[in-house]
């Protein structure tokens, strides 16, 4: 049959998102050695939050799962991204039953916090900020969200000095391509274009390790960090 | 002395000793650092208070003079005396300070600084400096303006508009009670302001320190706050919070009128102090009656649970 060019240069353009290549970095977070065994924590001095745990929960320091698997690890694209899209919608951080929940987050540098107090007592939101201004504001309950942001990447740690026990982390980043390791430990960044990409994999207690990764296309590449326990 | 050969030979013996001497302390153990730095350029900042213009670059020697020996000639609050200090000399460079009339996270005013420095901070080894004029204190805050890149980047905060004061009511009192309990101060200023609140005993500041709420029944009418010592200041600290320690800022959460409450409601704290405020609770029998909630103007915030209140 005749060739249609009109038909070809239309199947072009329904094709072309396909033909864009978009790789994937995968993989695993655990952990070598015996982890400390984290504490129960008594909510004694805060009866409306105690009652909402039937058992103590412990602290959060180190959380880990089956198979040697570390939870709460942010691995995310350090160098080779674009890193300039900050995202509109906000990422939210929420106070129920004493706890910081999820125990970390990650933003972009720019993108909106929203704090939520979702229990029946006070909270101060305290975010020991270094590289971004200290500030510290009182959230009674039934309160609207704060709503903040921070323009400095850098690792914040939270606190509330009303309730000492709660611990949280704010990591904010210059890029969008970031993957908090849940139960099992798996992280995967998806949408990376060709190209050569440092992922760095960060522990609140285990630090800080990197790994150089190359995506040519559309490929998955698979990639591992283990991270040793510490004594105490 | 003859000049004989033995006595050249003592003269050369007793040079060689010296100079033996002299070369000894190369080999001696290493002495800890404990400055004084060199002199590093700082960048050239203005600070303006009223009509006068503060110079950092005429402050230096005020600095090193009185200053650096506590917070140190990189005023980073590593002066030679912060050992022995507590609570510790202010870091300049983390550009986080107590006493603002601005918002969390801001930087303070020029003027802020200025008053600090001249008003000192109570309860602690920062003294009351009214040795200086107005002119040197402006050089001196213009000098620690060099000590952090925060200034040179970002303007300091709209400061806290303070209304004017509404006149000192039994109702007022007991509206400033009723907040102290919702918002939960008691939670660290204990249910008599008295620092012994149940999260008291944990609190630490942004430097690791363990810090103390304020003690609200200590003192007598001299009774000063670290920030201050009228009922504006008092308003600003709550507002404004006191950055870098446990002490939120209630800016969200308490509306101007209501904070003027607490303020009055404060006072009848510092049982000792002859102020209008204990006057007035005392010609109403010394008891605070319990807050009757009018046409509701506050935002509808649900009271917290399982609260003493405690007090009168």
């Amino acid at each position: 049959m005749r060739t249609c060019n009109p038909c070809i240069a239309v199947a072009v353009v329904i094709l072309s998102p396909a033909l864009m290549l978009a790789g994937t970095i995968s993989g695993k977070v655990t952990y070598t050695g015996t982890p400390v065994k984290q504490k129960p924590i008594s909510m004694a001095k805060e009866p409306s939050c105690e009652k909402q745990h039937a058992t103590p929960i412990t602290t959060e320091t180190v959380v880990t799962g089956a198979n040697n698997s570390l939870e709460n690890v942010v691995v995310y694209i350090s160098a080779g991204g674009d890193e300039s899209n900050v995202p509109a919608q906000a990422v939210t951080f929420t106070q129920k039953g004493c706890q910081y929940v999820p125990h970390v987050i990650a933003l972009h540098t720019g993108q909106e916090l929203h704090v939520v107090n979702g229990d029946q007592t006070s909270h101060n939101i305290h975010p020991m900020a270094k590289a971004n201004p200290e500030w510290n504001k009182s959230q009674p309950p039934g309160a609207p969200p704060i709503v903040q942001k921070f323009d400095n990447a850098e690792f914040i740690s939270v606190k509330c000095q009303i309730h000492p026990w709660m611990h949280g982390w704010f990591a904010v980043l210059k890029t969008n391509h970031y993957s908090i390791t849940g139960d099992g430990g798996a992280f995967s960044l998806p949408n990376l274009p060709p190209g050569k990409y440092t992922v760095t994999a960060w522990h609140e207690d285990y630090g800080t390790q990197t790994q150089d990764v190359t995506i040519t296309g559309n490929e998955t590449k698979s990639i591992d960090f283990s991270f040793k326990a510490k004594a105490f | 002395m003859k000049h004989t050969k033995r006595n050249s030979f003592r003269i050369g013996v007793g040079c060689l000793a010296l100079a033996a001497l002299c070369i000894l302390p190369l080999y001696a153990q290493d002495v800890p650092d404990v400055g004084p730095h060199p002199a590093t350029p700082r960048p050239v900042m203005e600070s303006h208070i009223g009509k006068v213009t503060g110079h950092s670059s005429r402050a230096a020697y005020d600095y090193r003079r009185y200053c650096a020996g506590c917070h140190g000639d990189l005023g980073d609050g590593n002066g030679e005396n912060a050992t022995w200090l507590d609570p510790k000399p202010r870091d300049f460079t983390a550009a986080v300070f107590k006493c603002r009339s601005t918002p969390t996270g801001t930087l303070p005013t020029d003027e802020d600084l200025f008053n600090t420095i001249g008003r000192g901070l109570t309860n602690s080894n920062m003294p009351i400096w009214n040795s200086f004029d107005d002119q040197q204190r402006a050089d001196l805050v213009a000098y620690i303006k060099t000590f952090s890149p925060r200034w040179e980047k970002e303007k300091p905060g709209e400061p806290i508009k303070v209304p004017s004061e509404p006149p000192v009511t039994i109702e007022s009192i007991s509206h400033g009670k009723a907040l102290f309990t919702k918002m939960e101060c008691w939670k660290c200023h204990g249910p008599q302001g008295k620092g012994d609140g149940p999260s008291a005993p944990t609190l630490t500041d942004s430097k690791d320190q363990p810090i103390r709420p304020y003690d609200f029944s200590s003192g007598r009418d001299d009774s000063r706050f670290k920030c201050g010592s009228t009922n504006a200041d008092l308003y600003r600290i709550f507002m404004a919070g006191v950055d870098g320690t446990p002490m939120p800022s209630f800016a969200d959460n308490i509306q101007p009128n209501d904070a003027w409450d607490l303020v009055h409601f404060l006072r009848t704290l510092q049982i000792h102090r002859h102020g209008k405020e204990n006057e007035v609770l005392k010609t109403a029998g010394g008891k605070i009656p319990p807050y009757v909630e009018k046409q509701s103007n506050i935002p509808s915030i649900q009271p917290a649970n399982g609260v003493s209140g405690g007090g009168r």
